[in-house]
């Protein structure tokens, strides 16, 4: 998750992984993590990275920030798959969700 | 073609491209192999730190109910053959080509054992000896250390950063990526590939140019090709 300022909207927070802004703070399926409170409708997404235990890294020249996923345990730590929307090679965007009710081997390849 | 024949009894193939230089490659892939299924493609690499992808080709088997059953593997649905186009390399084509195709023949895809798990999982579902439960595709995935999230973290602003034409800071970062999850042989092919998209490494002669660490050629010596994919656990 790329941002060019420490400060997202709750809206773009809810892009960050899946993380959505309640009142207990910023919550994800059964977790939350309670945020300082602000007077604007926004969050620190360094901040909130950095209780989450997820990287933070900067490109100080160019003013960006890449927020990577929460380190320690596995790339997996569920068996239910993620969702998983991507534009066909025409960029109509696909859900995989769509093809609940099959069973569907995901293949992923590179033209390199 | 495994797709139409399992088709009937409730079966999809969806490919992802994890190409971040656009479709136009991966199309021309699609149009000679005559592809029907659903063929989407991934620019920023999400899926690679989503599902923990270490290297192309993997696959994911997914149920009805929208559970992982297998987690990323060395996929061969397909035969080599039937993966890669003909290419034919014209006179002048650089030695360090030639060596790679050698040592690339070396690499195993285990397409025999592959294929007939996956007919075996499309017959019997959860019965099917090759369906992991979901404790155990959780503790088959990949593990993430903090610099593996680092590394993912690093990839996608090397990405975008190329991808909008800076391409001195995004070899800082995919350098960076490489350091962190030594690894991932996507986020290193990915980058070599920008680099050089024939030779995947240095120009003979011109050694101290090459930006980066490794090469294909001369990682995939180090570890012997035909140790390139994991060995199936079917």
């Amino acid at each position: 998750m790329l941002v060019d300022s420490p400060l997202v909207t709750a809206r773009e927070l809810g892009d960050l992984w899946g993380w959505k802004l309640k009142p207990e703070g910023a919550c994800k399926e059964d977790r939350c993590v309670a945020l300082p409170k602000r007077e604007d409708d926004k969050v620190d997404v360094l901040d909130l990275a950095g209780r989450l235990g997820m990287p933070v890294v900067h490109d100080e020249a160019r003013g960006l920030w890449a927020v990577g996923p929460e380190g320690g345990g596995r790339f997996l730590n569920s068996a239910v798959c993620p969702e998983i929307v991507l534009p066909d090679l025409d960029g109509t965007p696909f859900d995989l969700a769509s093809l609940r009710g099959k069973k569907v081997l995901l293949v992923a390849w590179a033209s390199w | 073609m495994l797709r139409e024949e399992l088709a009937p009894k409730g079966f999809e193939v969806v490919t992802v491209a994890l190409d971040s230089g656009g479709p136009e490659r991966p199309r021309s892939y699609h149009e000679i192999a005559g592809t029907t299924h659903p063929a989407l493609i991934d620019e920023s690499h999400l899926l690679d730190a989503l599902l923990g992808i270490v290297n192309v080709p993997q696959a994911v088997w997914i149920d009805e109910e929208g559970m992982l059953v297998r987690p990323p593997e060395a996929a061969a649905p397909q035969s080599m053959e039937e993966q890669l186009p003909n290419i034919t390399y014209p006179e002048g084509t650089p030695d360090r080509v030639w060596q790679m195709l050698e040592e690339a023949a070396k690499i195993r895809i285990y397409s025999e054992r592959y294929i007939p798990a996956l007919r075996d999982w499309v017959e019997k579902g959860a019965d099917s000896q090759y369906a992991l439960s979901p404790e155990q595709v959780v503790a088959k995935s990949q593990p993430r250390e903090a610099d593996d999230a680092r590394a993912a973290a690093s990839f996608e602003l090397g990405d975008h950063l190329y991808r909008i034409g800076e391409t001195e800071a995004a070899v800082h970062w995919f350098r960076e990526a490489h350091r962190l999850q030594p690894d991932n042989w996507t986020y290193r092919r990915q980058a070599w590939f920008f680099a050089d998209p024939l030779r995947i490494g240095p120009t003979e002669g011109a050694e101290e140019e090459w930006p980066y660490e490794g090469d294909w050629l001369t990682d995939a010596r180090k570890i012997g090709a035909e140790n390139y994919y994991d060995r199936p656990g079917l």
